[in-house]
């Protein structure tokens, strides 16, 4: 399949996410379209991986070469960083919950003025 | 590499201590003593000695501009812990904790200061923020402080998933996650393609979001305002130059090269104008000394992005200039105003009276910040506008900028007008001598780099 169709999807994804973001105001749905983001970002590093290894292989046409490797490597640490954000950011959101019991953003405005 | 490894692995080790050490002050010594190991085992590192010989493939590039910033960040921090650390380990009942957490965002510093490579920018940035979100929320029973750090933390993330894209897009673009991209005429990457304009894009307005530039800047009055007060004085330092160092890294390596295809100058001029007008605009209109630090770190801001708009010698040693005077600077003032009661300009009122040491050592700092001579803030503010002046492009940006920092002696000013003349009561904490002794201490080394810079270059050279 053509490189685009893979750009276009992870786009597409992305995309969702900054509106879910922009537009939900629960605290854990707006947590679930970054993370959506995230994870189209992911597809993305893994179709330009695969993209850049047939190009490399294309243009040399000796001993293969392993360009494009590095994206998948980079997919693990984003996946990593994810689980990181994920353990710290629903601590953030029960600790908010314990004190307020919502996790509505709209509660969020005593620090306005 | 000294510095990464020691403050992760002090770190771990002060994770130990927190449940094999009962009395809670010694928290507080035994990191001094961690911030002292860092900052000589850094200015040996930028000696060439290396504790560790780790080979990173290049992902990491230690240059003595790098290195020299990392030591004023070290030495910040431990100027910071010295005069704030009881406040430190009083926000709520896990005292040690709050300092390992300090140490694990030194680490990221020491990676941005390092960094060659995209993936180590990524690392480095999570690492830095992932223990903010928890420090901003670390008053549990305060809403306010909830609320700053959900709010911190959902703003952070965002634009983490934004600054991905735009390395996804920058890889795709030029098939290297390297800052340096060997651009040549044939061959398979030729020239600068669209996807890597797109994706720099996005790294920019995601770094823009780190550093509390406008038009993205709107997370930072809250969080500051609702961080417990230690915390924010950590978080418009340290943690905000950090940021700065990794976008002139990013700039040097990346915009430079794609210059040609974009106007990158003109973006930040935008930018730096937008940010100057936000900060120092909405700061006149603060009733609270902190939220106004707020905004007045936003206006700083503005200052620090002339480096990144003119990326010359000058930008750079305007930058190390800007983050030793502006780190310093604030990290005093927030250190009296956790001291304080009443955190309006009316709890300073009369503080000459009743703490003229406090209130003179605020002075030089509120100097500092304004940019008056014979202070460092004068010399780094003089370093941004002469680097602009030697691009020759946009001189009329100098003007805006001189423009705006005379606003800002006003909502300065106003402070030490409530301090020196006007009357009231303001009510204090306990002030130790030691605690007056560390304050005079940094305002004498403001006036000293002030006077005298030649000092903190050298260590760029020799």
């Amino acid at each position: 399949m053509p490189i685009q169709y893979y750009i276009v999807l992870a786009a597409a994804l992305f995309c969702i996410g900054v509106v879910g973001v922009l537009i939900r105001r629960n605290a854990i749905i707006i947590f679930m379209s970054i993370e959506l983001m995230l994870n189209s970002v992911n597809l993305m590093l893994v179709a330009f991986s695969k993209m850049h290894y047939a190009l490399g292989n294309a243009a040399n046409t000796g001993t293969p070469v392993n360009v494009g490797t590095d994206a998948q490597l980079f997919v693990f640490f984003i996946m990593v960083v994810a689980a990181a954000e994920v353990s710290v950011g629903l601590a953030i959101i029960v600790m908010m919950y314990r004190n307020i019991h919502s996790t509505d953003v709209n509660f969020l405005n005593r620090l306005k003025n | 590499m000294n510095a990464i490894i020691f403050s992760a692995g002090w770190g771990i080790i002060m994770m130990f201590c927190s449940f094999l050490v009962r009395n809670k002050s010694s928290f507080r010594h035994i990191a001094v003593v961690g911030l002292l190991v860092l900052l000589v085992v850094n200015i040996l590192d930028s000696n060439g000695v290396a504790v560790f010989h780790i080979d990173s493939k290049n992902m990491l590039a230690y240059t003595r501009f790098g290195l020299l910033f990392n030591s004023i960040a070290i030495a910040s921090t431990l100027i910071y812990v010295l005069l704030s650390g009881k406040d430190i380990a009083r926000i709520g009942s896990y005292a040690a904790e709050y300092f390992i957490l300090i140490f694990f965002v030194l680490c990221g510093v020491a990676i941005l200061s390092s960094y060659n490579n995209l993936l180590m920018l990524f690392l480095g940035i999570e690492i830095l923020s992932i223990p903010l979100y928890i420090l901003t929320g670390s008053d549990k029973r305060n809403l306010k402080s909830n609320e700053a750090s959900l709010k911190y933390f959902l703003m952070g993330s965002f634009s983490t998933a934004l600054m991905v894209m735009g390395i996804a897009l920058m890889y795709g673009g030029t098939g290297t996650f390297s800052l340096d991209v060997v651009r040549t005429e044939t061959g398979l990457y030729k020239g600068v393609s669209f996807l890597e304009i797109i994706g720099l894009l996005f790294l920019m307005v995601s770094m823009c979001f780190k550093v509390s530039a406008a038009p993205f800047h709107f997370w930072t009055p809250d969080v500051y305002d609702g961080a417990p007060g230690v915390i924010t004085s950590f978080m418009a330092t340290i943690v905000k130059v950090a940021g700065f160092i990794a976008f002139l890294k990013l700039c040097y390596g990346r915009m430079t090269t794609t210059s040609t295809a974009i106007d990158w100058q003109l973006l930040f001029a935008v930018i730096i104008i937008a940010t100057l007008l936000f900060g120092n605009i909405t700061a006149i209109f603060q009733q609270s000394v902190k939220r106004m630090l707020a905004y007045s770190s936003i206006a700083q801001a503005g200052f620090m992005l002339f480096a990144l708009f003119s990326l010359n010698d000058f930008a750079s040693k305007g930058l190390l200039m800007y983050s030793a005077a502006y780190s310093l600077a604030t990290i005093g003032l927030f250190a009296v105003l956790v001291k304080m009661k009443d955190v309006t300009f009316e709890g300073y009122n009369g503080l000459a009276k009743t703490q003229p040491v406090l209130a003179a050592t605020n002075a030089i700092f509120l100097f500092s910040l304004a940019g008056i001579p014979l202070t460092a803030g004068f010399l780094a503010k003089y370093y941004m506008l002469a680097s602009v002046v030697e691009t020759g492009n946009y001189i009329w940006l100098v003007v805006v900028a001189v423009l705006f920092a005379a606003i800002s002696t006003y909502y300065y000013f106003r402070v030490i007008q409530a301090m020196y003349f006007k009357t009231g009561e303001p009510q204090t904490e306990n002030i130790t001598g030691s605690f007056k002794f560390g304050l005079i201490a940094l305002a004498a080394i403001i006036i000293i780099i002030g006077v005298l810079p030649q000092y903190l270059f050298n260590w760029l050279y020799f």
